[in-house]
């Protein structure tokens, strides 16, 4: 116990940078994530016909693993090869599904009588979304970035598979050398990680989640 | 601008469906003369609610006309329509996330009020409604009885002036106290806030209580457009005096 808390502090440099890499790697991702998935949600609640469909896909795509679609993505022009851009575009394909989803059941649980008021008094389909739909639907999206968040940083350990970096390069020399302190100087960054910011998102959610 | 012979609602064999064989208004004809309040009344699903939303365009009549001070609402866009028409629904439907305050300004600042008008015009409605603004203003919906927040929704229909009120079972979620406490005020403060009213219930009582007209529906149109007296005394048809007979107290 003692030599492995030697060991992690001994190289507390490369662990920092290397998490450092993780934590940009994860929040690119899910940047980019909630860039597509809220639009896309609050268009799947326009029109109801292509929510099913489109949900259905987003489902199947989560299915695939991790491992085999890094291996899909590497041989694809733009979107592949070897390094972070590839890892992002993984990451990216796990965050939609929980972005999505939960946009698209936020903003349908909406009241209907608040969004019949909201309409019966005047606002735009634009004023209603802005100043009505998104913030009572804001605690459940926010729910789903958590969820693509806390994902994200577990999936993001095998993106060194691919050359991307981050704490997966200490787990998978620490598996190559069969020296579990690299494994761990690599898994419990990430753990630890993965806790704060599911603690922290949540205390976010509770402080500015509108009172329904 | 308007003239007193032009009704402040009116309408003319408007029709709608949802649907193949299922009209929920099959003909209606009706008017709401400037400084009235036409109560109707009818059973569940004689098209009463789809009456009231295609006077502010949350529906359209698949054929006949309905118009707004003489003007169709057909040829109107349907967000500066519904800014000048007053609406309250059921429950309120207020803002969860909104104060009291911020509800009431709604339409105030969707038309650009400034701020210090809009803070004026919601504590004086609040005021009138029976609610003291230091102590309401900043409440959230959900710390109010139901009756509150009736009254907090009556406020927002009419804290931009509208010259109409569309009312759609405005105290219908009320417990039968609070019920009768709003149907008193209500005629009182109505006069001093806006010309004419549309007040859509099932409750025949209530009808009477507010309406100086009533109209009868089923079917999806108009059986008898009255009095109380008219209706009680001279019902239009079977059905007219089947439904009032429950009031001959």
């Amino acid at each position: 116990m003692r030599e492995v808390a030697r060991f992690l502090w001994e190289r507390r440099a490369e662990i920092l940078a290397l998490t450092g890499q993780h934590v940009g790697l994860v929040l690119a991702a899910t940047s980019v994530a909630v860039a597509i998935a809220v639009p896309l949600g609050v268009a799947l609640t326009r029109r109801p016909r292509l929510a099913r469909p489109v949900l259905a896909f987003a489902n199947i795509v989560q299915t695939i693993p991790s491992l085999a679609l890094f291996g899909f993505l590497i041989p694809l022009p733009l979107l592949g090869g070897i390094g972070a851009r590839t890892a992002i575009v993984a990451l990216v394909v796990y965050a939609l599904l929980p972005i999505l989803r939960n946009t698209h059941v936020g903003i349908s649980s909406v009241d209907p009588a608040v969004v019949d008021a909201a309409t019966g008094l005047g606002m735009t389909p634009g004023q209603r979304l802005r100043f009505v739909e998104l913030p009572l639907a804001f605690p459940v999206v926010l729910a789903g970035i958590r969820i693509a968040v806390v994902v994200g940083i577990g999936l993001a350990t095998i993106a060194a598979a691919i050359g991307a970096g981050g704490l997966g390069v200490l787990i998978y020399r620490g598996v190559a050398t069969v020296d579990h302190r690299l494994i761990l100087a690599g898994a419990l960054p990430a753990a630890l990680l993965a806790v704060a910011f599911d603690f922290g998102l949540g205390l976010f959610e509770r402080r500015w989640g509108p009172a329904r | 601008m308007h003239s007193s012979s032009v009704p402040a609602l009116e309408f003319l064999d408007a029709r709608k469906s949802f649907g193949p064989g299922s009209a929920a208004l099959s003909g209606l004809s009706l008017r709401v003369e400037e400084g009235e309040i036409v109560a109707l009344v009818g059973p569940s699903g004689c098209g009463k609610t789809t009456a009231i939303r295609l006077a502010n365009r949350l529906l359209d009549a698949d054929s006949g006309q309905v118009r707004v001070f003489g003007a169709p609402v057909g040829d109107q866009e349907p967000v500066a329509l519904r800014r000048r028409i007053g609406y309250v629904i059921q429950e309120g439907g207020l803002f969860p996330h909104w104060s009291v305050e911020e509800n009431i300004e709604t339409v105030p600042r969707l038309l650009g009020w400034p701020p210090e008008r809009r803070r004026r015009r919601s504590h004086e409605l609040l005021a009138l409604v029976g609610l003291p603004p230091e102590r309401f203003a900043s409440r959230r919906p959900r710390e109010l009885s139901g009756g509150q927040r009736q009254r907090v929704g009556v406020a927002r229909a009419l804290a931009a002036d509208p010259p109409l009120l569309l009312m759609d079972e405005p105290f219908g979620a009320l417990d039968p106290i609070a019920r009768r406490a709003m149907q008193k005020e209500f005629g009182a403060w109505r006069r001093r806030l806006t010309s004419a009213v549309l007040l859509v219930t099932h409750d025949l009582r209530e009808a009477f209580l507010l309406g100086d007209r009533v109209a009868v529906m089923e079917g999806g149109r108009v059986r008898q457009l009255g009095t109380r007296e008219d209706l009680m005394q001279r019902p239009a048809d079977a059905f007219v005096r089947e439904f009032v007979s429950e009031f001959a107290t």
